[in-house]
């Protein structure tokens, strides 16, 4: 079962006190950085694109092709900024990565910044993980005490310096635009492209903005190549990643297994689902993308067999679900995240995702109208694609998809609350008496 | 021919055309025209909230989505896109809400959504009824609401500042109001806060909306969101009378339209004219109306037994007629700022062709000799044509500001610079004291000069042919600068304007309210001059004596060379030696005066003819680019006033004379056959500047709102009036020991207000504001030594 899993990020991370520089560089740690300094910069772009490592923040674009946007011929700054925002629901491997192994981040940051001739970068990291913030700055500053970081690093004439910038608990700055104002000091809103961040992102400068997994992933392509990187994964989704299994199973945690893994295996590697209880439904890639079911247990893991399957591997943050779960109350807690974390600047996320959720709360009370079914496809409808940005296509995809799979359950919230359908404390992982 | 080869070039070199198709129709626009203006031009009008054609765009509403199933390289998009942000591309196609469904669906469904949290007050909200959310609802949106569940609310309405409310339910959000303040009039006090369906327009704290453009915002408020303290509940906007005008507060000359019900203006709004204002105007302009409500005089008075009482018209014209023959030549005539072109024409005629005197003067306010050369020299008798224009701010390289503070002294000419500044990188530099707010937001450069050290400071730029100076009317009373301007001007190749404040300046000058000057810049001194306008009016001959200025004439009617003064529009308080004024008009045999409001000359007048309201008249103002704007008849006069012009006709007739005219039309087309004068002008001054006197000068000028009478009943508007303050340097202040409060003074008067203590301002020179109406004004001219005290205890409290 272990030959499933291929620990690359993780594979130290419960190694004693593996956060620090000194354990880091004891498995091999900065070897790669070194390595990387003394290449062409244009050989690491290179090398990362025909490695494919495809963006690990939910989107997959090529990383190494979005180094390459970067103008060269532009006299202003480059910037390297790290979205290391994560908020979604379910998504849960960037933090763990960061306050298990800052320094694979520092150490992908350093070959990523000199990558792209960029001279200062970021690390935007959410807010609310104080912990995970404050070992961020820990590692930076031992970094920057070894010479890692600042003036003439590793005395090979280049450099870098690395700011830690802490959000102030918003979603949508995890979306590449509204964090770049954010960072900037201004309200985290999405800004209007083109210009794209490449061209005039961070202070109107060409920017890159890549997810942590996406950054940390890098030094092990400097250092075991590209075929490594390839031999693992499938044909369009190279290499290895972590998968965040989370809900109704046994043992949930981080998995990193190479692309493509399908969710049986998942579940089998987490122990099962709850004694006794049936998967019902499960999210590939957190609550933004399209719910499967038992129907989709085979599917690929990757970019191409999660799309296939009508949904997104997203952040590969599998949120599992069982029998005892309402698909109306998971629908409208969902819902109720992206109406919270609406910016507000569109009217079709704000207006819409106000709508939804009140919409969705007579479902789940039962006093839903005839109708009103079609009425929550059809105002989906009116917000899809019509938005400034993607985040209120999540809310969305979450109507759509639930209604997909389970009208039923909403045709019933004409008549029956949600709770006597599917009484909530069964459900419940925790609770009181331990009874789950 | 090879004038049409040479403008088929340029029109090819300036305008690259675009080729699209929107709904089946193909369109050529320039390259980089956003999709809902090109739409615009095969006769669709996409609905539209966010979207505002002088601001930045935004995407924010989401209203005008279209389909677009080819974007020019053969591949469509598969939602529907804002056609507000995206520019057109060649060979686009792009289907509206006319020919395809899913944009119609798309637009229907965002129009629902921003319906469903805003409140169905259309009946009591102020918009209702030209509220383009009503309108869109109505001609685009759908004829019943899903919605049915309980709407967002707040408590409503609060103020953002005295004079604009906000009402949050029903704002949708469009953020117009936000980037206006940011993105045109530089005053970021209001923005967008909270989130999600929880934002709102917001000011920081106690920190209120703070800008002398407010007003905009309300009037490019799709919705009832924002509206102000002024006209608020007083009408609705289907019961008002619309009339296009031109604004009497300053010389930008922002097209106005004024809205009236019962004979009474209610509002003013911006009008466009993009060549002048665009579409914005300053809040004086916009909400200073009401200034006459109170007090307006409505009959003519005559004085018996040392009384002012009511008189009939035809009492008070030989009553007039009486004193003015007794006087005989030696009389005078002076016009304030606020004369139609027309009123000033007709002034200048009855001045030189029915009293027969030269002795008429417009300038109300501090004034010189070396002006008056200046004027007509360089002012007097241009046009647009051969005048700096707004257009030519834009596109300057280099603006130079000599003593002119545009966002105080001519706003629109702020904004433009502003703009100019902002999206073309016109480079300002300011000759002042130190670095204002205005400056600050046209990113100007300070040329530090006290007064007295302006004329060096521009001689000591490099300007070239891509500069242009402006010198407000201040420089009138720093020996030297108009003439170091024109010197600069001529030896850079740099051009120049001069900024007059007053509405009706650049009128009266074209008209001839200076002793020097007949209309169109004709010197007096000039025979063929006098000839040519003697000719026209049809009078034997012009008087060719030199005439005396307005601050000549108070002093002539003081020794009692000068019997009567025949004076409409002027404020003893602007006068540059009020004093002075005061003991002339004492002096005097006999006063005329014409007025619209009880004033102190009218107090003093022996006989008042009361004068129509600038809403009561048609005409023309000529604004600083020499540009002739239309005044509207916006509403009739009552019956027991006239117009100056009609006034002047009247008295001319029972003289035994002849105006030539009493309607402004007639008025007009005999000033119009005066404009073109081919002769010599008025020798060119040559001042030398005096340089900056000994000890703490006075630097000084008005801000547009203070407590000047024209802004009088204008309750909310006075409130946001920028705080009263001394500035100077740290270093005066550290010399001076200046902390709180401090006392101005000079010659016997003072002034106690809060020091402001100014970094990178010059040292050893105080500014205060020029507020005319306040009784304890300096009332010496910008440049004089002061004595600057600290005020200790309770003296600073009394202040």
């Amino acid at each position: 079962m272990t030959d499933t899993l291929t620990p690359v990020l993780s594979a130290h991370w419960d190694d004693e006190r593996a956060w620090k520089l000194s354990r880091y560089e004891a498995t091999g740690g900065y070897r790669a950085a070194r390595t990387a300094l003394g290449m062409d910069q244009d050989d690491i772009i290179s090398l990362v694109k025909d490695a494919n490592l495809r963006g690990r923040g939910g989107a997959g674009f090529p990383t190494g092709m979005k180094w390459s946007f970067v103008p060269q011929d532009n006299p202003n700054p480059k910037y390297l900024v790290v979205n290391a925002d994560e908020a979604e629901p379910g998504t849960c491997k960037d933090i763990p990565l960061m306050m298990a192994s800052p320094h694979t981040l520092v150490e992908g940051i350093i070959i990523s910044a000199f990558a792209i001739r960029s001279h200062t970068a970021f690390i935007y990291c959410r807010g609310e993980v104080l912990h995970v913030h404050r070992r961020l700055q820990q590692a930076v500053r031992e970094a920057y005490a070894a010479g890692y970081l600042g003036k003439n690093i590793f005395g090979m004439g280049y450099d870098l310096d690395v700011i830690v910038h802490a959000g102030a608990g918003a979603y949508i700055c995890g979306e590449e635009t509204a964090l770049l104002d954010s960072l900037e000091g201004r309200r985290g809103q999405p800004r209007l492209r083109p210009p794209f961040p490449a061209v005039a992102g961070l202070y109107a400068s060409p920017t890159v903005v890549n997810n942590v997994e996406s950054i940390a992933s890098v030094p092990s392509i400097v250092a075991n190549g590209k075929d490594w990187f390839t031999s693992m994964g499938t044909e369009k989704s190279s290499g290895f990643t972590l998968y965040s299994v989370s809900g109704h199973v046994k043992n949930p945690g981080q998995y990193e297994a190479p692309m493509g893994i399908t969710m049986r295996e998942l579940i089998e590697l987490s122990g099962g689902m709850r004694e006794g209880h049936e998967l019902k439904f499960f999210t590939p890639g957190g609550s933004s993308t399209p719910i499967l079911t038992a129907d989709h247990l085979d599917v690929p893991l990757d970019y191409e067999g999660v799309a296939q399957a009508g949904s997104m591997l997203g952040t590969k943050a599998l949120q599992v679900f069982d029998d005892t779960v309402s698909a109306v109350r998971t629908a409208l807690r969902y819902v109720e995240f992206y109406k919270h974390e609406s910016c507000g600047k569109c009217t079709p996320c704000r207006e819409g995702t106000w709508w939804l959720v009140l919409l969705l709360m007579e479902f789940e009370q039962g006093v839903a109208k005839e109708g009103d079914v079609e009425k929550l496809l059809d105002i989906a409808d009116n917000i899809g694609g019509r938005s400034f940005c993607a985040l209120a296509d999540g809310a969305v995809s979450v109507v759509t998809s639930f209604i997909r799979h389970f009208r039923s359950e909403f045709e019933q919230g004409y008549h029956t609350p949600a709770w006597e359908l599917f009484p909530y404390e069964k459900s419940a992982l925790f609770s009181a008496e331990g009874d789950n | 021919m090879t004038i049409d080869a040479k403008s088929s070039t340029e029109l090819d070199r300036q305008v690259d055309l675009v080729t699209l198709t929107i709904d089946g129709t193909q369109v050529s626009v320039p390259k980089g025209t956003l999709i809902i203006r090109a739409a615009e031009m095969v006769g669709t009008n996409i609905p539209r909230f966010c979207d505002h054609p002088l601001l930045d765009p935004v995407g924010a509403c989401r209203q005008c989505l279209v389909d677009i199933p080819d974007a020019g390289n053969g591949r469509g998009f598969p939602k529907p896109q804002p056609s507000c942000t995206m520019p057109v591309a060649e060979g686009m196609v792009v289907k509206t809400q006319v020919t395809s469904e899913m944009a119609d669906k798309a637009q229907k469904g965002q129009l629902e959504f921003l319906l469903i949290n805003h409140p169905l007050d259309c009946p009591i909200c102020d918009k209702g009824g030209e509220c383009p959310l009503q309108n869109q609802s109505l001609s685009h949106g759908t004829a019943e609401t899903r919605y049915g569940l309980p709407k967002r609310t707040y408590p409503k309405p609060i103020n953002v500042s005295a004079q604009i409310l906000l009402d949050r339910e029903r704002c949708i959000l469009c953020a117009r109001c936000t980037r206006f303040s940011e993105q045109i009039s530089g005053d970021p006090f209001i923005e967008l806060v909270e989130r999600g369906a929880l934002q709102q327009v917001g000011i920081y704290e106690a920190e209120p909306y703070d800008s002398y453009f407010s007003g905009n915002v309300v009037q490019i408020c799709p919705v009832g969101a924002l509206t102000s303290a002024a006209y608020r509940f007083q009408a609705r906007p289907f019961d008002l009378v619309s009339t296009t005008t031109t604004c009497e507060h300053c010389a930008a000359g922002c097209e106005l339209r004024t809205d009236h019900r019962h004979h009474q203006v209610k509002r003013r709004l911006a009008g466009e004219n993009p060549e002048v204002n665009e579409e914005w105007n300053c809040d004086k302009g916009r909400f200073g109306f009401m200034s006459a409500r109170a007090d307006r005089l409505r009959h003519p008075l005559v004085r018996e037994d040392g009384v002012l009482r009511p008189a009939s018209w035809p009492e008070a014209i030989d009553a007039a007629v009486e004193g003015l023959q007794r006087a005989g030549r030696s009389v005078a005539v002076q016009t304030g700022g606020r004369l139609t072109v027309e009123n000033a024409y007709g002034y200048s005629r009855f001045a030189r062709a029915v009293l027969g005197t030269n002795n008429v003067d417009f300038r109300s306010r501090p004034q010189s000799a070396e002006e008056a050369a200046f004027l007509g020299a360089h002012v007097a008798g241009r046009d647009v044509a051969s005048s700096v224009t707004y257009t030519d701010l834009e596109n300057a390289e280099h603006v130079v500001l000599v003593a002119f503070e545009p966002e105080d002294e001519t706003p629109i000419v702020f904004l433009r610079l502003r703009k100019a500044a902002r999206d073309k990188g016109l480079k300002v530099s300011t000759i002042a004291p130190f670095i204002s707010r205005g400056s600050k937001k046209m990113q100007a450069t300070l040329v530090p000069a006290a007064p007295g050290e302006e004329a060096a400071a521009l001689e000591g730029l490099e300007l070239d042919a891509g500069t242009i100076i402006l010198v407000g009317e201040r420089a009138a009373t720093l020996p030297g600068v108009l003439s170091a301007v024109a010197a600069k001007a001529e030896a850079s190749g740099a051009r120049f304007a001069w900024m007059p404040r007053r509405a009706g300046d650049v009128g009266a000058l074209d008209a001839g309210c200076l002793p020097g000057l007949l209309p169109g810049g004709r010197p007096v001194s000039d025979a063929a001059a006098r000839v040519d306008v003697a000719t026209a009016w049809g009078v034997d001959s012009l008087p060719s004596d030199t005439g005396l200025t307005a601050d000549e004439q108070f002093a002539a009617l003081a020794s009692g060379r000068l019997k009567a003064l025949v004076v409409s529009g002027v404020e003893v308080g602007d006068l540059s030696d009020p004093a002075a004024a005061r003991a002339g008009l004492e002096a005097a045999d006999f006063v005329v005066s014409i007025e619209q409001r009880p004033s102190e000359i009218t107090e003093r007048a022996n006989v008042v003819f009361p004068a129509a309201l600038i809403e009561e008249q048609a005409g023309h103002f000529r604004n600083w680019e020499s540009r002739s704007l239309d005044v509207g008849l916006v509403t009739a006069a009552p019956a027991s006033t006239m117009t100056d012009l009609r006034i002047l006709a009247a008295l001319a007739d029972a003289l035994g004379s002849d105006l030539g005219f009493r309607t402004p039309g007639a008025a007009w087309a005999s000033f119009s056959e005066l404009l073109d004068w081919d002769g010599a002008k008025v020798a060119a001054p040559s001042v030398a500047a005096e340089g900056r006197a000994d000890g703490v000068l006075l630097s000084s000028w008005r801000e547009l709102l203070d407590d000047s009478r024209g802004n009088d009943n204008e309750v909310a508007l006075r409130q946001t009036a920028r705080d009263i303050v001394a500035r100077v340097s740290p270093a005066t202040a550290d010399r001076l020991g200046l902390n709180g409060a401090v006392r101005v003074s000079v010659d016997g008067r003072a002034q106690e207000l809060p020091v402001a203590i100014t970094p990178d301002m010059v040292d050893d020179v105080v500014w205060v504001p020029m507020n005319p109406g306040s009784g304890d004004r300096l009332s010496v001219d910008p440049g004089t030594a002061v004595t600057v005290s600290a005020v200790t205890g309770g003296e600073g409290e009394e202040a």
